[in-house]
Order: C-alpha cells, then structure tokens, then sequence
C-alpha cells in the first residue's frame, strides 16, 4: 500500500459523519461574502449598497492574476460593503447581501443531466475556471487557474486528485466523491485536458472502501482511459500536496520556493474537480460547497450542501446545535484548523468542515518539560526537528532557523499532537516561519532594485 | 453554551501518551527482570530496589522544594525509574548506605544540577553506578550465587569476570544465561526477562528498536570477527558472540539505559551510530580493558558524543537529495 | 643520569616546538583591531540589550570607531552623557537625545475591557495575535501575555496581573526599545522623560471606529476630537479614528484630561485640573488666552 516516505501520525479518524448523504441546507437569509477567501490579493467589489444580485451573479472580481472571482450566492440585495469581523475576529471587508427569492443568472444550468463532451481548448478551459472563481477547496484556497497554467518551459505530467481527506472528522470530499463520482471523473477529463497530461491518479486512503470501489466500478463502466483510483495507506498528512505527490508518484518536491510542477506534478483537490465540472460544464460558479458539521458531542453529524457566505452558526444548527460542553469550535479539521470566536462568521470556499471539540477535548492540557524523546522528530513528514526549531524560534535565532529549513514546514501539527509533553511546539514553529518568511521576502525586495 | 470559547493554533489534537505513561511503561517493562532477580537473589533484591527507588524520589523531591525552585516532577515516575534501574545495576548484596550515595550521585549530581528530566547529558542510572564501581569497588563485584545456583567453578564472580580471567566463553549455558541462573547485578542477570521487557516497550511505542538491534548486532559481529581471527571453529563461533549478548549488562544497558531519550540522539541515523560506538566500545572494554563488563562505560562515553551527532546528524528532510 | 637527561631534553624540545607551532598559528590567525574599540566598549554600558540596533555593545563600539560621523548612532541606556564621553574619547560629534521612556498606551483592563474567549496556545502575543484577535474584543489593544516583560533586559517591565496590562519602572526602564519591538500590537512607544516622571499620553491605539471601540472597551479612544479641540498648543492630532499627542509639543497643561469622555487620555504624576462646573463658561476663553495662561504651569525637565 503506497504512502509518503517519512514521518506522519495517524490520530483517531471519527468520522462521524461518512454515513450520512449530503444535505441541503436551507438557504440563508442574509449572507456575508468576504472579498478574501483565497491566497493572493483581495477581489475587487463590484457592487455597491443598494445593488440587485442574482444568484450567480459576478459581485467581486479578482484583484490581480493571484486573485479569484466571487459570485453571489444567493439573490437579494446588497445593504453593505463593510468590515466586519471575520473567524477569527478579526475586520474583513464583506459584502452582505439580503435574500430575496433565489433566482439564478440565466446562463447557469441548472438541470442534473450529465454532461461528458468538452469541446473547450485547454485555454477555454482555463478561461471559464478563472471566470467561475474556482479556487483549491480543500482549505488552502490556492486560485485553481493558477495552479493549472503551467509556466513556460515546465511540462505537467500527471494530474492527482486529491480524494485522501486525512483530516479527522472531516468527511465532505467522501460524500462528494460517493454521490457525485460521475461528476468527478468528467471533471478530471476536463482537468487532464487543460494541463495536457494522459495520466491521472485519484489518490484515497484505504478507511474509504466505498469511495475506491464507486469510482473504480465508474471508470470501468464509462471506459475511462488514464484515470486510476490509487488506495492509499492512512496517515495524516496525506492529503499535503507534497506528501500525497510522493505516495502517489515517488518523486519529492524540493524545498521551497520549489513548487509541484517541478517535478510534473499538478493537485486538485475532489471538491474541486466536481467544482470544474460544473464551472465547465454548465456553467456555474463556485457559490456553494459540502459542509461537514461534525464533533463528539453534537447530536447529528451531517454533510451540508451550504451557500457560500451562511453564517456558521446555521450549520452547527441544523447539525443538532451546540452541545452544552461545546469548547472549540474550529473551522476545519482538528488538525489544522483554525478556532473561531465568531459563530457569525461565514463559510468560505476553503471552509470544508466545522468540528466542535467539547469537554476535555477542547482544553490543552498543562505542558511540561520537553524529554527529549524525539518522537515530534519522527512524527515530522518533511524531516524537520519540530524541538529545537521551536526552541529556536523562542530565542528568536532567526538565522538558525532558516539553516534548519524551517520554511519547508507545512504546519501539519503532527509534531504538536505526538508531543508527550504536550509543549506547544507548532505555535513556536509558525511563528519562527512567519518571522523568517518575512526576512526573506524583505531580502528579496532590498536585493530586487539593483538589479 | 455556557462557557467562553476556547482558542489555541492548531493542531487541535494532543497524544496520548504523556511524560508520565511513558516513565510508568518503562517500570513496567523493568518488572520481569525483578521478578527473576528476586527468584534468583532472594528477597534483598527487593530491600535493595526499594531503598534506590525511595532515595531517588527523596532527592529529587528535596532538591525541587529547596534548592531549584519550580513545578515538582517526582509525579512523572522519571525518579522511580532511575532508582530501578540504578538498582538493577546494582549486586543484590550491597549495604543500603552505599545504594543512598548511589542515588545521590544519580539525581543530584547527574540529573538536576543539569536542570532535570530532558536536561541531563548523562543516564543517571549510570552515572550512579559508575561513581559507586570506582568508589567502593570491593562491595560494587561483590556478586551473591543465585540463591539456587548449582555451578563452584564461578565461585561469586560474574561470568563475564569469570572469562576475563581466564575462563573458555561456553562455562555458561545459554540456558542459564537466559533464565539468569548466574552471579551479577540485579536486572542483568536474566536476559529472556530484560526481552519481554523490550517487546512491552516496542509494542507500548516508547522506544523504537533501532538503538538496541543496532548494539546487538555490532556487539554480535564485533564477537564473530575477533573469534574467527583466533581461529575459533565450530559450536564455538556463535557461542563466543551469543555469550558477550546474553551475559553482563548488555540487554540491560542496550534496551533500557541506550534508549534513554535525552541522553540518545534525536535521529535514528543518530541513533545507529550512537549504537554502533556503544557496541564497539563494549567489546573493546570487554576484551582488552581492565574490567570485565563495559556497558555502562560505553554509554557514557557515547552519551557526550550525543550533542555532536545531535548537531551534524540531522534527519533525512523531505525533498532533499 | 640518563634518563633524567632524556627526559628533561625531551619536555624542552617539545616545549620550544609546541611554542614555535603556537607562534606561526597566532601570526596567521591574528585579527587587526583598532584598540580603540575595547576602550569604546567599556566606556559603553555593557547590557548587550540591543537597543541601539547593534548584537551587543561590542557592534556599536566597533561602529562608533569606525564610522566618522557618529550622530546617527546612540546608546539609548547610557545616554547623552555616555555618547559625550565617547565622543570626546574619539573625537567625534555625538548625537543627543532627550530620556525617553517606555509607555504603554492602551488602558483596557480587565474590568474595562472584558475578556470574551479563553487562549489556549503558546502564552506569547507575538503567536496571539498572528491567529487571532485576542482574548478581548478590540483588535488594537494590548493581549496581556508579555512578550515585552520577556523581551525587557532591565526588569523594568511586568504585567499587572490584576489589570492585565504592563506595567513600565519607569526607573528601571533605559528606554532601548526591545519592549517596542516586542510587541505585536505596536504599542508601546518611547516617549519623553519629563521631570519627576510626568506624562500625558492617549492610552489607546485603537482604528476601529467609536461604536466599535466602545463596544469592546470602556477605555478607548473615540476618536472624538474634543481633546485636540481643547488643546492651545496644537499637540494632539487625531487620525485614524484615535488621538494622539506629540510630546514635543504637548507641555503638560492637562487640559484634554478632563474633556475626554472614555478617559483615554492618562495623567501620570500630576494632580488633574480641577474640573471646571458645566457652563457655557468653557468655550470662553480662546486658545490664544488659553496658550498664554498655561504655557508655563510646569517647567520643562531641561
């Protein structure tokens, strides 16, 4: 069984929620679209208050080529373009719009038929991505656009779909892939046409049986050449861009700033793909995605089909509500999500799960002394020494730290959840990152002029 | 929702092992070794672990209430297991006064004044026996027959001694070597025990098996090689190897005080060579030396060398050629 | 005999060998360095706190010898009269700078700022306020988990465990700005050192807007203006929805004391003005007046 070649943890799965078929939920009253939920620069608005919107309808464009589009997702009325706080607390611009009806901009089709003819060139095929604002679902939010116009004189070779979903609780990319599969797979065409490449690999971990036979069982009934479902074994962070191109091919990204298509590899995640089918193929922007409203302590785990913008505290809702205990609630998985202070807050394109942790979950618990017992070293899947960098980055040896290569870290949180001591090792480790990100940026910007 | 919400950076998920656990799966792993010892030894074995244990966490708790100030740790087991284990390095005839200094040595001088768990640079366990070995070398060899024991030829020394001074390598059954029918300290004497101890520990995920393999099988191809260039032939060539890992404290010191997390490198490529160095050494003691048994300096020895393989050894990174 | 020759013979030759070996290393190794620079060195402190933008004193001596014009360069903990020293040592013209003092300008305390969530992580602001806003509502205001007393190489800074803010020395502080460094939320700011530690200064760095702030804090700044309005002495600008005053301007009239609101505004070693009974009197006198009346209620430091 094929896996990454070092480090990595497996925590308990709970996947309380792999069983239940996706939900819609019941659209929003008032929504609230942040004009930055991905990576790179803000989108513009477009509209104003006061402004009519169709569900559908453009609402921000992408602020530069490392942008993306943001669409209404539902039909109303914009009463304000503003700050408000955000997750995490903090003040964002967001546009809010006010339901009225749901009535959708006329060229998006709407009806459940497939459809498995593309005609597009590859360029169209970018084109109509870019324009449906499709960014990585899986929570990075990287613009897919992006990531699929391969730079001159690199060549993709393999196109991966990222179908692993390693993060405990979280159980969207399953219930996407079981029940919307021949989407998938249509949408990997699709992909594999706009990169050029003849072979792609649906990469799943081996606790999604089902996932693997469905689309097995597809690609033979459809006679689809060049896709293959490759199992893999579970271990978190599989579902790491660069850790899941290593299980699946074997080759390993160098160091950053190395990207993935050195070594000719290009990553969707599931998601996403469906996302560009239905971008492709009907027309439609990326104005909803599955929700995984899941914790121990919530009465019904679910998967929410949920509108862009819904205010989170509608999913904990229709998941059963906030249970008494309820500590932590964590936009994502427990691994690398982050906790929220603001239940009003919006989901987001990234946003893939809410987990609530409650009880004892939810508190750290008291941390001692470091043993020296090198587990956080062999927890490590890209090599680093999680102990001393974060002594490191205590002691503020920014220098040190970029010797250690601590900007290969990916912020799994596997040295910090195999920590015996429970120190905080990653809270260190991110912000030595952070720090030595921003020296090298600064470098970078006082070497450029004199060129 | 009656609470405020609870913030922190991810990860949101803690292990389940603590410091603790830990300590606490190595004592149970020690267990067996004391069961044989006190089958062999009789009941001083215990009198004898029960002093070293008691004095252990005495200092330690003394030294944290009044001399380094701060959060006390003697509920981390870490002190018990340093007082096991300085106990089984320990002959089960020895005064109780000579096991007290033992202990003082062992976490006073060689624990805390480092900073305590996580900080000294050296086993304290064998620390303390080493300052005892040197200090009162007549009690330290001064090795009771195992309370059934049916072989004179030994006469009280350790096989090891035994075959320092002149002994062929086969006056011991592997038999006995196993069951630990034979002279020596506490926890050395049974090596099937020391094994099970080992197994509970891998399985229990504690320590990972490449420090002691890697002392094994240096020590195995150390004995091998030596026995071929003295033209050792027949049952005689495995039996010379066999001996040197069964007798003396090498599953002991390989299995529990190697494996010791801040005094062992932080890699297992680190690890491998600092196993390697402990198996050479051993045997280089072993045979040339002047004492018959030479684990525990071999550890030591290899513990300074940790911070350098610490520094240069680093793991294999993701991506790097 | 012999051997007693052999043996004697031998120390010596190795001695005169290892002496000529030790020799040729320290000819090649040898680092040329202007002497002045030790002589700098002990003139300067010794904290190594680097508050003059060097590692250690040794960095700043080193420039201050080899740099000609020394008057971008200051020791902020020893001072204008240990950079005169140095600067008649060299023979150089040295920079001058008032004492400053380090000020901590947000007055959210417990009580006036209630904490509405629990951190959990790493107890450092810096890996707070990289994840979120804090434990409080104001984005802006102080996160309470000391990175400046950590950062502080003089003691001179602790937090105040029943307020949950810092708390300055101001007789310990030396003014070399690690705290400032420190602190995520930027802060804290040197201001001027006047005599017998008086001061007034805005205690609040919030943008947010009125409502905002007074939503989460009972001690913000509005960003209302009456002080800068009040003030004869154009030393309080407001911008960004907070005010603030220059202290080169600012001479300590108080008079922005009593008009603000929130009570923002702190008064540190001074009785405040007695305040004036509620009339249309106020608006009477006019800043000329005003500036002509209070310029010289408190003597400056110099």
């Amino acid at each position: 069984m094929k896996t990454f070649p070092i480090g990595g943890v497996h925590p308990s799965e709970n996947k309380l929620s792999c069983a239940k078929p996706i939900e819609v939920l019941p659209l929003p009253e008032v929504v609230n679209i942040p004009l930055a939920q991905h990576i790179g620069a803000p989108a513009v608005a477009k509209v104003a208050k006061g402004d009519k919107v169709l569900t559908g309808q453009l609402i921000a464009e992408a602020g530069s080529f490392m942008s993306a589009n943001i669409h209404s997702p539902i039909s109303g009325t914009v009463t304000a373009v503003d700050a408000q706080p955000n997750g995490q607390g903090l003040r964002q611009v967001m546009i809010t719009i006010k339901r009225e009806g749901d009535e959708w901009v006329d060229t998006i089709d709407r009806s459940k038929e497939l459809i498995r003819e593309c005609n597009l060139s590859a360029q169209e095929i970018i084109a109509k991505i870019k324009d449906a604002g499709i960014v990585g679902m899986g929570g990075a939010t990287f613009p897919t656009h992006v990531k699929l116009s391969i730079p001159a004189g690199k060549k993709a070779e393999a196109l991966i779909i990222n179908g692993v979903e390693c993060e405990p609780y979280l159980t969207s990319d399953h219930r996407t892939m079981l029940e919307r599969g021949e989407e998938l797979l249509v949408g990997v065409t699709i992909l594999m046409k706009a990169i050029d490449v003849k072979q792609a690999y649906i990469g799943i971990e081996n606790n999604k049986p089902d996932a693997i036979a469905h689309l097995r069982n597809l690609i033979v009934q459809n006679g689809y050449t060049g896709i293959e479902v490759t199992p893999l074994k579970v271990r978190y962070p599989q579902g790491g861009e660069k850790q899941l191109i290593a299980a699946v091919t074997g080759r390993q990204v160098p160091p950053p700033p190395a990207l993935p298509i050195d070594v000719g590899a290009v990553v969707c995640n599931a998601s996403t793909t469906v996302a560009v089918y239905e971008a492709v193929q009907k027309n439609k922007p990326l104005i909803e995605r599955v929700v995984t409203a899941t914790g121990k302590g919530m009465k019904s785990p679910k998967n929410l089909l949920t509108r862009m913008g819904t205010p989170i505290l509608s999913l904990l809702e229709a998941a059963g509500g906030l249970p008494e205990d309820a500590g932590k609630i964590i936009n994502g998985g427990p691994m690398m999500g982050r906790a929220m202070v603001n239940l009003e807050s919006p989901v987001t394109k990234g946003c893939s799960g809410i987990t609530v942790m409650s009880g004892n979950d939810a508190v750290r618990r008291e941390p001692s002394q470091c043993i020296k017992c090198a587990k956080c070293v062999s927890a490590c899947p890209m090599g680093l020494e999680p102990y001393y960098l974060a002594k490191m980055a205590r002691k503020k040896g920014w220098d040190e730290l970029e010797a250690q290569m601590i900007t290969s870290c990916i912020e799994c949180g596997c040295c910090q959840s195999s920590c015996p001591a429970y120190l905080p090792l990653l809270d260190w480790v991110r912000l030595g990152k952070q720090t030595v990100m921003g020296i090298i940026r600064s470098r970078a910007a006082a070497a450029a002029p004199k060129k | 929702m009656a609470n405020k919400l609870i913030v922190a950076p991810a990860p949101h998920v803690q292990s389940s092992q603590s410091t603790t656990s830990i300590m606490r799966d190595v004592v149970i792993a020690l267990m067996p070794a004391l069961v044989v010892s006190v089958v062999v030894f009789g009941w001083s074995v215990l009198c004898v672990t029960a002093i070293s244990v008691l004095a252990c966490v005495a200092f330690e708790y003394l030294i944290q209430k009044f001399v380094v100030r701060g959060p006390l740790t003697i509920c981390n087991w870490s002190a018990v297991v340093t007082g096991v284990l300085l106990a089984f390095n320990l002959p089960a005839s020895i005064p109780w006064w000579i096991v007290v200094i033992g202990a003082f040595v062992a976490i006073v001088v060689a624990k805390m004044t480092f900073g305590g768990l996580g900080k000294n640079p050296f086993n304290p366990a064998l620390v303390g026996r080493v300052f005892l070995l040197i200090a009162y070398p007549v009690q330290m060899t001064d090795f009771p027959m195992p309370a059934n024991g049916n072989f004179d030829a030994l006469s009280g020394a350790t096989p090891l001694a035994a075959v320092k001074f002149g002994a062929s390598a086969d006056v011991l059954g592997v038999q006995e070597l196993l069951l630990g029918n034979m002279p020596g300290s506490l926890g050395e004497v049974a090596a099937l025990a020391l094994l099970c101890g080992f197994v509970y520990l891998l399985w229990r995920k504690v320590i990972t098996w490449h420090i002691p393999v890697t002392i094994f099988a240096t020590m195995a191809i150390f004995a091998l090689i030596v026995a071929l260039s003295r033209g050792v032939e027949g049952n005689a060539l495995w039996q010379f190897p066999l001996f040197h890992l069964l007798a003396g404290g090498a599953m002991l010191g390989a299995i529990f005080m190697a494996t010791d997390y801040s005094t062992s490198p932080m890699t297992i490529k680190g690890g491998v060579i600092f196993a390697v160095g402990i198996g050479v050494i051993t045997m280089l003691i072993r045979l040339w030396g002047a004492y018959p048994e030479g684990m525990s300096f071999a550890i030591l020895i290899m513990n300074s060398c940790v911070p350098l393989i610490n520094k240069y050894v680093k793991p294999t990174r993701f991506g790097v050629k | 005999m012999e051997v007693l020759i052999y043996t004697i013979l031998t120390l010596c030759v190795l001695g005169v060998l290892s002496a000529v070996i030790l020799y040729f290393v320290a000819q090649k190794f040898r680092v040329e360095e202007d002497p002045r620079i030790d002589e700098v060195e002990k003139m300067l402190p010794g904290a190594n706190c680097g508050g003059c933008g060097f590692a250690g004193c040794r960095g700043m001596a080193d420039a201050l010898v080899k740099n000609d014009d020394i008057s971008s360069l200051f020791c902020p903990v020893g001072g204008s009269e240990c950079m005169k020293a140095v600067a008649t040592y060299l023979g150089k013209a040295a920079a001058e700078k008032e004492p400053q003092v380090a000020t901590i300008r947000c007055g959210g305390t417990c009580e006036k700022r209630p904490r509405i969530n629990q951190f959990d992580g790493a107890k450092s602001c810096a890996v707070a306020s990289a994840l979120y806003i804090g434990e409080t509502g104001c984005a802006f205001g102080c996160l309470g988990f000391g990175d400046c007393e950590v950062a502080c190489a003089f003691d001179a800074i602790h937090i105040n465990p029943a307020t949950g803010l810092p708390e300055v020395d101001v007789d310990k502080c030396t003014a070399c700005g690690a705290c400032v460094k420190a602190c995520p939320k930027m802060i804290i700011e040197l201001r001027k050192k006047w005599s017998k530690n008086r001061a007034v200064y805005v205690s609040c760095v919030s943008k947010d807007k009125g409502a905002a702030v007074m939503k989460a804090c009972k001690a913000g700044c509005i960003g209302c203006g009456k002080c800068a309005k009040v003030c004869a002495f154009g030393a309080i600008t407001v911008e960004n929805n907070v005010a603030y005053i220059d202290p080169q301007k600012c001479k300590l009239c108080r008079k922005c004391v009593n008009e603000c609101p929130t009570g923002a505004i702190k008064l540190v070693g001074m009785d405040p003005l007695p305040k004036e009974p509620k009339t249309p009197a106020a608006p009477k006198t006019t800043p000329v007046e005003a500036a002509s009346k209070n310029s010289e209620p408190v003597a400056e430091n110099k």
